[in-house]
């Protein structure tokens, strides 16, 4: 295959616009229940993330499909235990069922496992794992301490706090490892319940020390140093941030969770983002940082800004008017269509992997290796 | 430039000072040494001088701190940022970013400089630490002594004058640790920085010192010449013992000079009939083989650790396993120890398969102490980290506090295990795996924090265990360790094995394996100081 040639000189793209449409992706994910556009997503999100992930940058979008996974795989056996709520004909098997004292009313345990619930768990699952994906291509795209730099200065408590925790959930899971692993040295086979209670000490003090260890060392380089000036004026800066910040969380979240009903969401996310906004023009009057090689905001960044927010907005709009399609339905259980539009909206999103430009090590990569691919190809 | 007067730091809830009358003045454009033993107050003197000793740790500390003008009780650390940069023993701990350039651009933009001068401050530290080619790299991807660099340069790029360091080149190979050496050498001579160190591993640094400052039980001397120093110092190199023993004086701190002074000393040596490591005999061939590992491959994602290893360890023995940092010595441990899965090839610990053995079998064969020796302990005290460790290895009460008094001598029981000094609390890892009778034992990098009469206790324990019939097998940087306790080394590159052979064939032939003895009195090969004493008894 030719490969196009790409948009522009390497460069990164600004962090913000990778997020911008790793997140419209996941809106849109979130927005139906039709596999076949769920799986359009995961495999558009796949193929940038192969296309644009810089060389030497974590790949999170793997161990994010797993537990995606995961997830699809939890959500149908609670369906098979528990059950779903889902009227179904068609019986895959029937458990037998554990009779449960009265208060535990609308609960059941075990008992006819039928097609479509299960299906629907699947569906739900998938959903949710969809999701995940596009989180995790946004963070292999743009690693979440890239974007922290962005940050402003109102939010940089915050931005502490978050540079600190993501040091201490992959410093958590490598010293879990490496404990599990100690305690095989004493014998102990390392798993179990009382096993794993008995990691608990030595892995939380370890990682606790290491986010010391980081916060000593931004203390002494001078972190937040110049973001103080009157503590009222920084406790009412961080106050408006805060509730900025959990009134755009909250709206968002109305927004894009389709059971809650869309009537709060959207009031919520405006006025939380307003409030942050305040918070921001307040904050940048008094941040002395400086910025060394901010990545510039040009014409991919918008393209890929749009071409994520697209399919957000089409499906939300889509869902909301009852397009065929969209949401599929689970009794009778029916093989879902594919519909034009937001299937051709979803692709659209793919078009990043060539208008954005390739990552300097990546273009370098290429650059070297594809002499090699054509002698032997 | 640096002056500490009538300073005390006594840290919350300890019973007595950490730090007492501290008088210290150090001038601007010297490098400064600080050497102690372990848990002597050297790490919190390093901690006064930025501010994260109290502000960042707590406790109270008396008198006052004053650098370039800027008193400590009035600025905090993030205050003294563009004056003194301070660099942790653990580089990664400390990364804020993903990439070099990122990372080295951190405190700049932190505290503000224009964009322009950090552009043209950037290029220059990249050129100054050697950095250029990495300047896009993640940091995952680097080496222990890149990654120590770069921790080195992203303080410098925020324009300090002063550098503090805690241990920086503890965790590297010896050739990595000499990159970083010669960098802050550049620093002082070159661009009149003023760098203070604390380092353990005294025969790296001890040549580069301009003064040094001796730290015992939380009393600080003044700065002293080097080589009065080292005329004082229970800690010191080897090329001190040997300068001592030899009654020279002034005493010589650098190759150059001890190999000047020793050249009575090489002819007396020479002239002596049959060198003393010839006579010295390795364990005769007929003691049985302990440890064989055959075509040994271990793949660790696309990166192969180690590819197609042969070797065999026979019991009695202590073999050294050296080699750069990554070059795959701690993964070969791991393997023999049944902590990883081979890729293809075996590994066979008094024939049997470590990895098909139960974990509580495997014990018997096989104890490794890993590097970090914290995640061997998990009890709230050392008394009752013992107690555990007899009921995991199913042994009488009481073995491992006894093999434990053996090692380090009395230790309090009530003590918790993390307010333990390094060397006792590799003791404890140590008597804890030996709990378990492993007729094979291994130990992964065991001198890291460790001074040096730990490591004179340490050096005696590992011959101990070899005499009574145990395979030991020691993965470290640490010529001076090897030099004293193996009689064997096994040098690992890139997963391979490059040499494997007798002490005294590969210490001496190598420029960066060689122990500083082996350096002074070649071509003879003598490795330590007791080596020469031995070698000169008979004579006299």
């Amino acid at each position: 295959m030719a490969r196009p040639t790409p948009a522009a000189t390497p460069r990164m793209l600004h962090p913000v616009a990778w997020w911008v449409w790793g997140v419209g992706l996941a809106t849109a994910a979130a927005h139906t229940t039709n596999p076949w556009l769920l799986l359009l997503v995961i495999a558009v999100a796949g193929w940038v993330v192969l296309e644009r992930r810089e060389v030497g940058a974590l790949d999170s979008f793997r161990p994010f499909l797993i537990i995606g996974l995961f997830a699809i795989g939890l959500r149908v056996a609670l369906t098979i235990l528990l059950g779903n709520g889902v009227p179904g004909q068609v019986v895959l098997v029937e458990l037998p069922q554990v009779r449960l004292p009265d208060w535990f009313a609308g609960l059941r345990l075990g008992g006819p496992v039928t097609l479509e619930s299960v299906v629907a768990a699947g569906i739900d699952g998938l959903r949710l794992a969809t999701t995940l994906a596009c989180l995790g291509a946004a963070n292999a795209l743009a690693s979440p301490r890239r974007l922290l730099r962005y940050a402003p200065a109102t939010l940089y408590d915050i931005g502490t706090a978050i540079v600190v925790a993501l040091t201490f959930a992959p410093a958590l899971v490598d010293l879990a490892g490496r404990v599990r692993s100690a305690r095989r040295l004493r014998g102990h086979s390392g798993t179990g319940v009382r096993e794993l209670a008995r990691l608990g000490v030595p892995v939380l003090e370890g990682a606790l020390d290491r986010s010391l260890d980081l916060a000593a060392s931004m203390e002494s380089r001078g972190y937040g140093r110049t973001a103080v000036r009157g503590r009222r004026e920084r406790i009412v800066g961080s106050a408006l941030a805060l509730s900025g910040a959990c009134g755009s969380v909250a709206g968002l979240f109305g927004v894009m969770s389709a059971s809650s009903g869309g009537w709060f969401g959207l009031p919520m996310l405006v006025s939380g983002l307003a409030l942050l906004a305040t918070s921001l023009v307040l904050g940048s009057r008094r941040d002395a940082r400086t910025a060394y090689r901010r990545d510039p905001w040009r014409a991919p960044e918008w393209a890929t800004c749009a071409l994520g927010l697209l399919p957000a907005v089409l499906l939300v709009h889509a869902e909301a008017d009852a397009w065929p399609g969209i949401t599929i339905s689970q009794v009778p259980l029916d093989w879902p269509p594919l519909p034009a539009l937001p299937t051709l909206a979803i692709l659209a999103a793919v078009l990043v992997a060539w208008v954005t430009p390739v990552p300097p090590r990546l273009a370098r990569a290429r650059a070297t290796t594809l002499p090699a691919r054509l002698e032997t190809a | 430039m640096i002056e500490l007067r009538g300073v005390g730091v006594t840290y919350a809830g300890a019973s007595r000072p950490s730090l007492r009358d501290v008088d210290l003045r150090i001038e601007e454009g010297e490098l400064v040494l600080i050497v102690g033993p372990t848990g002597s107050g050297k790490s919190t003197l390093l901690r006064t001088l930025n501010g994260l000793v109290p502000h960042f740790s707590g406790g109270t500390l008396t008198g006052s701190v004053v650098v370039g003008g800027r008193d400590t009780r009035a600025h905090r650390p993030r205050d003294l940022a563009d004056l003194v940069g301070f660099v942790v023993q653990d580089p990664t701990s400390a990364f804020v970013t993903d990439t070099v350039e990122d990372e080295i651009a951190y405190g700049m933009e932190t505290l503000g400089v224009e964009p322009t001068a950090m552009r043209r401050r950037l290029e220059e530290t990249l050129d100054i630490m050697g950095l250029a080619e990495l300047r896009d790299r993640s940091l995952r991807e680097l080496s222990g002594g890149q990654q120590q660099r770069v921790s080195i340069a992203a303080v410098l790029a925020a324009g300090p004058r002063v550098l503090v360091l805690d241990e920086p080149t503890s965790a590297l190979d010896p050739v990595a640790a000499e990159e970083v050496l010669s960098a802050l050498h550049r620093l002082v001579h070159d661009l009149g920085y003023t760098v203070v160190l604390a380092e353990h591993r005294l025969e790296r640094v001890v040549q580069h010192a301009d003064r040094i400052v001796l730290v015992r039980d939380g009393v600080v001397s003044a700065p002293l010449d080097p080589a009065e120093a080292m005329a004082l110092s229970p800690v010191h190199p080897p090329i001190v013992e040997l300068g001592r023993r030899m009654g020279w004086s002034p005493l010589p701190l650098t190759i150059r000079d001890a190999r000047r002074r020793a050249g009575s000393l090489r002819a007396r040596l020479a002239a002596l009939d049959g060198t003393p490591a010839a006579s010295a005999p390795v364990k005769d061939a007929a003691s049985r083989s302990l440890v064989s590992v055959n075509r040994l491959v271990v793949r660790r994602g696309t990166v192969e650790a180690l590819s197609k290893v042969t070797l065999g360890v026979s019991a009695g023995s202590v073999t050294a396993v050296m080699g750069r940092n990554g070059a795959g010595k701690s993964t070969l441990l791991a393997a023999m120890a049944g902590q990883l899965a081979a890729t293809s090839g075996e590994v066979s610990v008094a024939g049997s398969s470590p990895r098909r053995l139960a974990p509580h079998d495997r014990v018997r064969v096989v104890g490794l102490v890993p590097q970090d020796s914290n995640l061997l302990l998990y009890a709230d005290s050392v008394a009752a980290e013992c107690r555990a460790a007899d009921r995991d290895f199913a042994a009488a009460d009481g073995t491992t506090r006894a093999l434990l008094a053996r090692i380090a001598g009395e230790v309090d029981g009530d003590q918790h295990p993390r307010d333990l000094s390094e060397g006792q609390r590799l003791a404890l890892a140590l008597a804890i795996i030996l709990a378990g009778r492993p007729q094979v034992v291994l130990l992964d990098e065991p001198t890291r924090g460790l001074d040096y009469p730990a490591k004179r206790r340490l050096v005696g324990i590992l011959r101990d265990l070899a005499a009574e019939g145990h395979a030991v097998i020691v993965a470290t940087h640490d010529v001076e360790l090897v030099a004293e306790v193996a009689q064997r080394v096994i040098v690992l590159a890139e997963g391979e094995v490059v040499v494997d052979g007798p002490i005294h064939e590969v210490l001496t032939g190598s420029p960066a394996f060689a122990p500083q003895v082996a350096k002074i009195l070649h071509p003879l090969p003598l490795l330590t100081v007791d080596d020469v004493s031995a070698a000169l008894v008979p004579a006299s």
